[in-house]
């Protein structure tokens, strides 16, 4: 039973890990674009 | 229903806010619906991490980071392989256009992170499968050569000099770097190894693996492929947002010294 729930802590662990990884980088980047987009003219911006 | 597609000059004040609020941010209508596809696909893989996955004879329980493990290090070699052929188009063509460059870097960040998630969760399954964090095996150790070398890229890319100088050099270790992941994929064969062989990506096609937890780990690998098309588009764009604040800053330096230089050169009346 206890190998049983430090298994699931590895595993568990292991999600949360790579979720809260992706989880910031994308937040990461879409707060530096935000902050980047106020500051370039629209006409600039290729994907407009 | 209201569009967010930056090209739509709706004449309403709401639909103009949105459209400019739309503008302000990197995401498109195409960003949007793969964010979503992502979203949809990640919770389908994480039922079948948690909820379809039974434990495997062998490695118990800890069968269930397969649908995680494979899937981050397919797209760690999907990120440098789209580096080395962003980097070769933007060295071998005539135009030398940065945004080859730019999907070059941009990759090659995307397949740092995912490496790194590799090592790590790849780590917390060997201490559950083989009972210890870290091995000085082959495959391991030419794992860990891939995160460190382009550990080393992104250092390259924040040299000091032009935007062209710095797609010249990192394209050149772009280049040379991708071909590490045959000698990563392969390595398990070329010399002994306590990581199993390629399971998936074998070449006699022959996939040894239960139907159930086959069929999670492609549904892992789209979620994953479909995060790094979202990621890499993302951040292209705040890199071209970099680049042009960057030649806009260069530029200001340059005509405010060309003004000082001007103003020193000029006889004022009183020299006179």
């Amino acid at each position: 039973m206890l190998a049983l729930f430090e298994d699931a802590g590895y595993i568990v662990g292991s999600y949360v890990i790579t979720f809260a990884a992706i989880g910031g980088l994308a937040w990461r980047l879409i707060s530096s674009g935000r902050k980047l987009g106020k500051q370039i003219p629209d006409d600039d911006k290729y994907w407009t | 229903m209201t569009t967010l597609d930056p090209a739509d000059t709706s004449s309403n004040d709401a639909g103009d806010d949105l459209v400019a609020e739309a503008r302000r941010t990197p995401a498109t209508k195409a960003t949007r619906t793969i964010g979503i596809l992502t979203a949809v696909a990640m919770a389908f893989t994480l039922l079948w991490a948690f909820v379809f996955t039974g434990p495997d004879v062998n490695q118990g329980e800890s069968v269930r980071l397969m649908l995680i493990h494979l899937p981050t290090i397919w797209v760690a070699y999907l990120s440098f392989t789209v580096t080395a052929l962003a980097s070769g188009t933007y060295l071998f063509t005539k135009k030398h256009s940065l945004g080859w460059d730019r999907l070059a870097g941009a990759s090659a960040e995307v397949g740092v992170i995912f490496v790194g998630l590799t090592l790590i969760v790849g780590a917390l399954w060997g201490r559950l499968t083989w009972g210890v964090f870290w091995q000085w095996d082959a495959r391991l150790t030419t794992t860990a050569l891939l995160f460190v070398t382009y550990i080393g890229y992104l250092a390259v890319r924040r040299l000091d000099g032009s935007h062209h100088q710095r797609a010249k050099r990192s394209g050149v270790i772009g280049l040379i770097a991708v071909l590490l992941i045959p000698l990563v994929h392969w390595s398990v064969r070329i010399w002994r190894s306590l990581h199993q062989e390629a399971t998936i990506l074998d070449t006699d096609l022959d996939a040894d693996i239960d139907g159930i937890l086959l069929t999670g780990v492609l549904v892992g690998v789209i979620a994953f492929s479909l995060l790094y098309v979202w990621l890499v588009l993302h951040r292209t764009r705040v890199m071209a947002m970099e680049d042009l604040l960057d030649d806009r800053g260069l530029d200001l330096a340059l005509a405010e010294r060309r003004a000082e230089a001007g103003t020193a050169a000029r006889p004022t009346g009183e020299d006179a």
